[in-house]
């Protein structure tokens, strides 16, 4: 069982941390700690494949002539660069809305807001 | 058998919906939007007749409009039955298009611009049932027909009305949804095909289990037909204008009903199969039970309209009765009957209705002495009830003795009672109108005639002139009906 | 030129997203004659698609010339174009009906934003469609999906900007979910490319990486189509969205949600992979896809908004296309691709119709539409028709797909899937014709009128501009023309549904 836990320690990392982000978006009413919650659930998932990319022993994918070494993978950090714009394209537009959401509420806690618009319908 | 070829059942179907176009864009001036009617409904009497004579010799006409699916086809195919029910409803549709008229104006009604454009529409799919070559046709105009007669049901607007058309439309729609369609979709899955065949398509398709389960969506599915315990749209349906009850509600659209039964029993089945397995019997007696407690319930209706409504539920049946008996005279009954109940209930409605012009009086208790004031219309109320108990020398009786004759061939003597009942209580409930409208005194000073409109008159007169020559000469139903006969026994 | 066509599709209004906004600084009406253009041709592209793989069979574009599975793979199948023409075509349609709605809804001086957006929107959903590389997939989802919170949010209401947010809180979550199955089923075969992986996963079928990958993908997808359960976003999405995006959101977006789900279900993994597992995946499905169809219809029914009514049955609408993909076989599969063009049709059309209602006269509500018919006879009678559709009258698109599903299920002996298809058309029956009842046969506030006089009531006819009514009629009609020419995409979904399953 600890063999387990610690020769695959990278997935307990990344599986706790998708399950504090997913604690903190479900949990959480304010709106921007339902962001940082959405932020750690996705870094979770980047952590997971930049780790997966790592070879043991390997060293960084940068093509150096004639040495006979080991590279990581670089394909999965590539991806992740992409999932990281992703990432923050998200966020961005996540706080964009909040603060239209705090101009038209005056609050941004998720209870007030759904108070407010069951007195609207 | 000989086929031919031709685009006319196509447009007699077309005719009415080019009219429910027209008068459409000419509500604005009543007289063009009428003519247009009229026009449109003497252009389809003529093309239904002009494809006549080809179905006297033995011809059927085919046209294929287009493929959905594969299997499923809009096709039309013209055969003895078809034109039965085509002729009698585009014939009597030039009768009431002047009644409605005539009945429209005088009442000064509302949106009568939709009212007429959907009268045509439903006549349009009336006649697209009556020639549809396959089950799948045929349900299609069947559902063309419900929703098109709603808004005549829910013409007037008000709570009543809209009550009403919603239950009518609950009726028809869910028993069409929830039995006829998963009964076609069974049919097209062990037959393959849906379309009618003389002889039947699903015989040796399936277990007799299946058949059965088959036949009973089909019967609870044709709610149309007006037959128990599905029959409840039909009173409710009274809320419409009377032209609507006339036409639709003793003619088209109950009619197509039984029409499917009729197309159902002998094209989808087969006599054979039916009178293997034993359903027709069951289907008998099913229906003797909706006459009887038809016309009991009949009974205690004070409303004309809906003790009229009750007749045709119990009416109806008999043209299931007859055809459930699966022998040729009991075909050739259900055949025939369509034509001569239509003349005979349209007539009935069209007098309620033209009390309803004169007078304003709906119930049978007000009418003492009716007929001093309304003699024609009254006249002619009573040979439509004579025709509807089976009197000499009214049309009923021809029907009604090939009935007879076609429960004794079926050896089902049970049935002999149920038709003997049931005129008795035809003549219990309609005798007694005639009674009160020629014999009771007026209730207060209101003598002198005092009839409807002519325009509301003629018709309902010669609709009653037809019932009696129907009598005389029912030569052209009988043929058409043999022909049928000969199809499928 | 040609050969790069499928390319195009996706680079033109990827190029046009940027054009626009500059082009709006010079004039705001510029950005939509622009925006109109590139829907346009990007429909004449998928149509001259249609034409090639009809003839030629598959394509396969490569990206950059790399040879795939190293380069990145643009496939064009039946299935792709299948989806692609009704894509284009809602884009297109949405671009015609949003000059006028658009200008009323978020205010003239947003327009070219809103175009650029929208833009961007249709580039992820073509991308999503023609895409053979798995990663690419959850790319072009996000940016379609960040596109389409951007639109949400944009609606009149504030409430439109909750109902954004809490798209792209669960929209994150379920893309976050689909890159992490990615992550698995590349960690197993080292290859992005489908249809590589397609080959390489049968051989790693049993091993507890690929089953959890399959799972990880099947919720991340579920949330993206918006399977009930996980519809939560949606129904709120669709009812504050400005018109044009619920009818284009509602046409394209869990569309091509549910061409994903094909693709993974069918090409990455296979109906083997299901057949090796402990437990029927297919059942689960059936489930879940039987119970939105019933759930999502009730919760209509007892709606008083239009366009959350709509939104609701198009929670029961998606369960008619899992149902399709559940029963694994050609006829289901083709039902529920039927489904899917059929409901594009159907959606779209009410959508842009409540639009026209919301355009003239600002109501959304169900009692609001109360002679309606006599105001706006033209869009009203494009609602009818589309409602009808919806309960599945013969001859109308409705009918097509519901006839497809009836005819699987009793082809793999589930006949008591008949009932659940038949309670649910009654329950859409019964709430759609609350709303015909209203627009037709009541008369609206104030103009009740009395039995026996002429209907006179001065409601002059004010219809929807001509820029809305027509993409609403034409929308219309082809829930008509497809009920009754069924067999044309009947049969190209045949051969789709026979290359998933092959």
């Amino acid at each position: 069982m600890i063999e387990i836990i610690l020769t695959k320690y990278n997935y307990w990392i990344y599986i706790i941390l998708m399950m504090a982000g997913l604690y903190t978006i479900v949990a959480k009413g304010n709106l921007i700690k339902k962001v940082i919650g959405l932020n750690i659930f996705q870094t979770a998932v980047l952590l997971f494949y930049v780790s997966m990319s790592k070879i043991e022993g390997g060293t960084a994918p940068i093509l150096m002539k004639g040495a006979e070494v080991l590279y990581d993978n670089p394909l999965p950090q590539v991806l992740m660069l992409t999932a990281i714009v992703v990432g923050v394209s998200v966020t961005a537009v996540a706080l964009a809305i909040i603060l239209l959401i705090y101009k038209a509420y005056g609050t941004i806690e998720e209870d007030q807001i759904l108070e407010m618009n069951k007195h609207n319908d | 058998m000989e086929i031919v070829h031709s685009s006319v059942p196509l447009y007699a179907v077309l005719v009415s919906l080019l009219a429910v176009f027209l008068i459409g864009v000419s509500g604005r001036y009543p007289n063009l939007r009428e003519s247009w009617t009229l026009i449109a409904a003497l252009t389809k009497f003529g093309l239904v007749l002009s494809m006549l004579p080809i179905i006297l010799e033995g011809k059927v006409i085919e046209y294929h409009l287009v493929t959905v699916l594969p299997g499923l086809d809009i096709a039309f195919r013209v055969d003895a039955l078809g034109i039965t029910l085509a002729l009698t409803a585009s014939f009597l549709w030039i009768l009431t298009s002047i009644y409605a008229i005539g009945y429209m104006r005088s009442l000064n009604e509302h949106a009568q611009t939709r009212f007429f454009m959907f009268f045509a529409l439903a006549l349009s799919a009336a006649m697209g049932s009556a020639f549809s070559a396959n089950i799948f046709t045929l349900f299609v105009f069947y559902e063309i027909i419900t929703v098109s007669t709603y808004p005549l049901v829910a013409h007037e607007e008000n709570e009543d009305a809209l009550k009403g058309a919603r239950r009518y439309l609950a009726y028809l729609l869910g028993t069409s949804v929830f039995f006829l369609l998963p009964a076609i979709f069974l049919t097209y899955f062990y037959a393959g095909t849906l379309d009618f065949a003389s002889q039947g398509i699903l015989m040796g398709t399936a277990s007799n289990t299946v058949i059965a389960i088959i036949f009973v969506l089909y019967m609870a599915g044709i709610a149309k037909a007006g037959m128990m315990p599905f029959h409840l749209w039909l009173p409710s349906a009274m809320v419409a204008p009377t032209p609507v009850s006339a036409l639709l509600h003793a003619v088209a659209v109950v009619k197509v009903g039984v029409f499917t039964v009729i197309r159902v029993v002998l094209f989808i089945f087969g006599v054979d199969l039916l009178a293997e397995i034993g359903l027709g019997t069951y289907l008998a007696y099913f229906a003797s039970f909706t006459i009887i407690t038809a016309s009991i319930i009949a009974l205690r209706q004070d409303n004309l309209k809906l003790r009229l409504a009750y007749s045709t539920i119990s009416q109806l049946s008999y043209i299931v009765l007859a055809v459930a008996l699966l022998t040729p005279s009991g075909i050739l009954s259900s055949v025939m009957h369509i034509t001569i109940h239509a003349f005979g209930k349209i007539t009935l409605f069209f007098v309620a209705g033209a009390i309803y012009v004169a007078t304003h009086k709906k119930f049978i208790s007000e009418m003492d002495g009716i007929g001093r004031q309304m003699p024609f219309t009254m006249g002619a109320f009573t040979v439509g009830a004579l025709s509807m108990i089976a009197v000499p020398p009214v049309a009923g009786i021809v029907s009604k003795w090939y009935l007879t004759l076609g429960a004794i061939e079926a050896d089902l003597l049970p049935i002999l009672i149920v038709i003997i009942a049931s005129t008795l209580l035809n003549a219990a409930y309609f005798l007694p109108i005639v009674y009160r409208a020629f014999f009771k005194e007026p209730a207060s000073g209101e003598v002198g005639m005092k009839e409807a409109p002519a325009m509301v008159v003629v018709p309902l007169a010669l609709t009653a002139i037809g019932t009696v020559v129907l009598f005389f000469w029912p030569n052209l139903i009988m043929e058409l009906g043999k022909m049928v006969v000969a199809l499928v026994v | 030129m040609i050969k790069h066509l499928p390319v195009l599709v996706i680079a033109i209004p990827l190029l046009a997203a940027i054009i626009i906004p500059i082009a709006g600084r010079i004039n705001r009406v510029l950005s939509w004659y622009i925006a109109t253009a590139v829907t346009f041709i990007c429909f004449i592209i998928s149509l001259s698609l249609l034409q090639t793989v009809l003839n030629e069979g598959r394509i396969s574009y490569w990206m950059g010339g790399w040879e795939p599975p190293f380069g990145i793979e643009y496939v064009v199948d039946h299935l792709t174009v299948f989806v692609l023409i009704i894509v284009s075509f809602m884009a297109f349609m949405g671009t015609v009906y949003a000059k006028k709605s658009i200008d009323n809804e978020i205010g003239p001086h947003r327009t070219p934003i809103f175009y650029a957006i929208y833009l961007l929107f249709v580039t992820g959903l073509m991308g999503i469609v023609m895409t053979g590389d798995i990663f690419n997939i959850y790319v072009f989802l996000e940016i379609t999906s960040i596109a389409g919170y951007t639109l949400i949010a944009v609606g009149k209401k504030r409430q439109s900007l909750v109902a954004g947010f809490n798209y792209l809180i669960m929209g994150t979550i379920g893309a976050t979910f689909i890159l992490l199955g990615i992550g698995y089923l590349y960690l197993m075969t080292g290859t992005l490319n489908i249809a590589d992986l397609a080959n390489r996963l049968p051989e790693l079928y049993q091993t507890s990486a690929v089953i959890t990958a399959f799972a990880i993908l099947a919720i991340g997808l579920s949330i993206k189509v918006a399977l009930f359960p996980v519809h939560i976003w949606l129904p709120n999405s669709y009812t504050f969205a400005p018109s044009v995006i619920s009818a284009v959101m509602a046409a394209t977006a869990t569309k091509v949600g549910a061409y994903a789900m094909y693709r993974i279900l069918f090409t990455v993994f296979t109906p083997a992979f299901f057949a090796s597992l402990g437990f029927q995946v297919a059942h689960v499905l059936l489930v879940m896809a039987v119970i939105a169809i019933l759930a999502g219809s009730i919760l209509a029914v007892s709606q008083k908004d239009i366009k959350k009514m709509l939104a609701y049955s198009s929670v029961g609408q998606i369960g008619y296309i899992v149902l399709g993909v559940s029963l694994m076989t050609v006829t289901g599969l083709m039902g529920s691709m039927l489904h899917l063009l059929n409901h594009a049709v159907m959606k779209g059309s009410l959508f842009l119709a409540v639009g026209a209602v919301v355009y003239r006269y600002g109501i959304t509500s169900i009692e609001g539409l109360r002679g309606m018919g006599k105001k706006m006879p033209v869009t009203m009678a494009a609602f009818t028709i589309a409602a009808l559709s919806m309960i599945g009258v013969p001859l109308t698109v409705g009918f097509v797909s519901k006839w497809y599903l009836a005819v699987a299920s009793i082809k793999v002996g589930m006949w008591y899937l008949i009932p659940v298809i038949m309670i649910s058309s009654l329950l859409t029956a019964v709430y759609f014709w609350r709303v015909i009842d209203n627009i037709w046969f009541k008369a609206a506030e104030g103009e009740e009128h009395g039995h026996g006089h002429a209907v006179s009531t001065g409601t002059k006819a004010v219809e929807a501009p001509l820029s809305m009514l027509v993409p609403t009629l034409t929308v219309a009609v082809l829930c008509i023309v497809f009920g009754v020419l069924a067999f044309a995409p009947a049969s190209l979904a045949e051969q789709a549904a026979m290359i998933l399953l092959k």
